[in-house]
């Protein structure tokens, strides 16, 4: 039996994820792949899809009521356990690190399961670093909108040139061991309380 | 890790009115004045709790009773020691059941005054009067399969002569999902910590039929779990923690700071429930659903009664549920470990310097206690109980095996 044999099922509330996580399983070759999104009615399609894998997400709140049903429902035909070996304690932390965590059926080799693991793993951090570098991208032209606002402040108010204005904002964020988008933020707000903005 | 504060110490909660003794240490400056940086995080589930202490990520958290215990005997995936060293308060829980199942209750004499033999009594028929008329059996849902919701549920029934695993489903459903689930059908009843059960009386949806508080007199709920390798490397953080728990813990038992906990704990990093809500169990002043009300002596306590010491007779009788629904074997060595696993010695040295009141003994005979009763203890004075079960039985922990052996299943 090949690895593309084994029935996996990933339930994850984040569809992009989800979907990442899906499109890795099936470059890996494994072609019967279920991605639930919603656990209403999870008992009924565990039934049906009788999954050798289920991967999920641990921000999930309904953890322990699944790790429940997997045990005890009848449901489940084949006892379900967490991860498939005890011993293999770098795996579990490296799952639990990267937010994930795998159910696998009783009697399922190691070597078959690890894969499917790994590469949940590698596709949750993947996902987090995506999700990391786009908000610090948001927040990056945040600040630049903040900073540019500011110096349009300054260049108008104290008649300075854009060069001067951005160096007297540096300055005071040195001085006052802050960021430049912190000082550029202050002086908006400021200005907002102070008097008319430009344009408004 | 900040100049002043020596110790950092990560703990893990879940967004429940009985974290609020840990919550408060944190944000009311009882560890800060310890020398302890506290960090708290907060989690969706007690898997999370559990895989996340195993592995390190948290030092301690707060736990359901029979969690640690649960670790240490090797029923969870990743087996890991943990140890109880403080225990988070008494009572707190309640069953409530849909308004349908309640005016089934009703019809068999069941009464507003939360007295589980009656209401139990009442469950009963209703359950056999649906089971002959060809029913479903009825679904309650508990928190956790180790935990005080699931077993004090199964002894509630079982003493009322329902059997829970043939006569009922009970399954597993988060607390905040609960109410949702009474008000959706999916779910007949509940047992699980406040503000949970007041939620669904709020809106109509169900009724508090008994009390934790009346099944097991001054009964154990949540508790601090704590990693054992950390707690035996970090001795000086641990009993730094549990002496800012203590002073956390009779900060949050006094009345005239209701308001502000209720408030604190109202914030969206913690319950992120209006605080209107958090008022029942501060004050044991109960709304039964249907505009009945009553008033719980002893509904939920932080602090006094002894509520933080973990006595190890409360981990043994957790342990007895465990063998008698059948998560478990009786062993002298599952035993010794559910024996090890409560630590009252813990607790007593690190309030020791404090000069407060303590226990001298580390267990005592559940059920023993018909009033409230001045006990001998070091230091100051100490009153403890009433004790006992509603159905009148003790638990001697001396005479375990002969109580283990006596357990019927209904």
């Amino acid at each position: 039996m090949s690895s593309g044999s084994l029935t996996i099922l990933v339930i994850d509330e984040n569809r992009i994820r989800a979907s990442i996580i899906e499109a890795g399983l099936r470059e890996a070759g494994h072609r019967h792949v279920t991605v639930v999104h919603d656990v209403a009615g999870i008992a009924k399609r565990i039934a049906e899809i009788e999954p050798d894998v289920i991967v999920i997400d641990l921000e999930n709140p309904n953890r322990d009521m699944l790790e429940n049903m997997f045990q005890l429902s009848r449901a489940v035909k084949r006892p379900i356990a967490m991860f498939v070996d005890r011993s293999d304690q770098a795996s579990i932390e490296a799952a639990v690190d990267a937010g994930v965590s795998a159910y696998v059926v009783d009697g399922l080799k190691k070597e078959r399961i690890k894969p499917i693991l790994d590469m949940a793993i590698s596709r949750f951090n993947a996902f987090s670093r995506m999700a990391r570098e786009l908000e610090e991208a948001r927040s990056e032209l945040e600040n630049r909108k903040v900073i540019d606002r500011a110096k349009g402040i300054l260049m108008k108010s104290r008649g300075l040139s854009e060069e001067a204005a951005y160096a007297l904002l540096r300055k005071t964020a040195m001085n006052q061991n802050r960021k430049i988008a912190e000082i550029a933020q202050s002086l908006v707000t400021a200005a907002g309380l102070l008097g008319p903005l430009e344009g408004e | 890790m900040s100049m002043d504060a020596p110790y950092e110490i990560t703990a893990g909660f879940m967004p429940l009115f009985d974290s609020a003794v840990l919550i408060a240490a944190g944000e009311m400056g009882f560890a800060a004045r310890e020398g302890i940086e506290l960090k708290l995080h907060r989690e969706t589930s007690w898997a999370n709790i559990r895989d996340r202490i195993a592995i390190g990520h948290f030092d301690v958290a707060h736990m359901l009773g029979p969690m640690p215990l649960a670790c240490s005997l090797g029923l969870t995936p990743i087996a890991s020691e943990t140890i109880v060293p403080f225990s988070l308060g008494l009572g707190g829980n309640c069953v409530t059941v849909s308004n349908a199942v309640w005016e089934g209750m009703a019809a068999h004499g069941a009464a507003t005054d939360l007295e589980p033999a009656r209401a139990g009594t009442a469950l009963g028929a209703l359950i056999r009067e649906r089971a002959a008329a060809g029913r479903e059996p009825l679904r309650f849902a508990v928190v956790h399969p180790h935990s005080g919701h699931n077993y004090e549920l199964r002894y509630w029934l079982a003493a009322c002569g329902v059997d829970p695993d043939r006569d009922i489903e009970i399954v597993i459903v988060p607390p905040p999902f609960m109410a949702d689930a009474l008000a959706a059908g999916r779910i007949d009843g509940y047992c699980v910590g406040e503000p949970w059960n007041s939620a669904a009386v709020a809106v109509g949806i169900g009724h508090i039929v008994t009390v934790k508080a009346l099944l097991w007199r001054n009964s154990p709920e949540k508790v601090i779990g704590a990693r054992r390798a950390w707690a035996e490397e970090n001795p000086d953080a641990l009993a730094a923690l549990l002496r800012a728990l203590h002073h956390s813990a009779r900060w949050c038992q006094e009345p005239a700071n209701r308001g502000e906990l209720a408030a604190l704990m109202a914030k969206p990093a913690f319950l992120g429930q209006p605080e209107a809500i958090q008022m029942p169990i501060l004050t044991g002043q109960l709304q039964l659903g249907g505009g009945a009300e009553r008033r719980v002596d002893d509904f939920f306590l932080p602090f006094d009664k002894a509520a933080n010491f973990p006595w190890k007779s409360h981990a043994l009788w957790f342990y007895t549920q465990m063998v008698r629904w059948g998560q478990l074997p009786h062993t002298p060595q599952n035993l010794a470990i559910a024996r090890d696993c409560y630590r009252p010695d813990l607790y007593r040295s690190a309030l020791k310097p404090l000069g407060v009141a303590l226990p001298g003994a580390n267990a005592k005979v559940e059920g023993a206690l018909k009033v409230a009763t001045p006990v001998g203890s070091a230091g100051a004075s100490l009153v403890l109980g009433p004790d006992g079960f509603f159905d009148g039985q003790i638990f001697d922990p001396d005479k375990i095996d002969a109580y283990i052996a006596g357990q019927k299943r209904a």
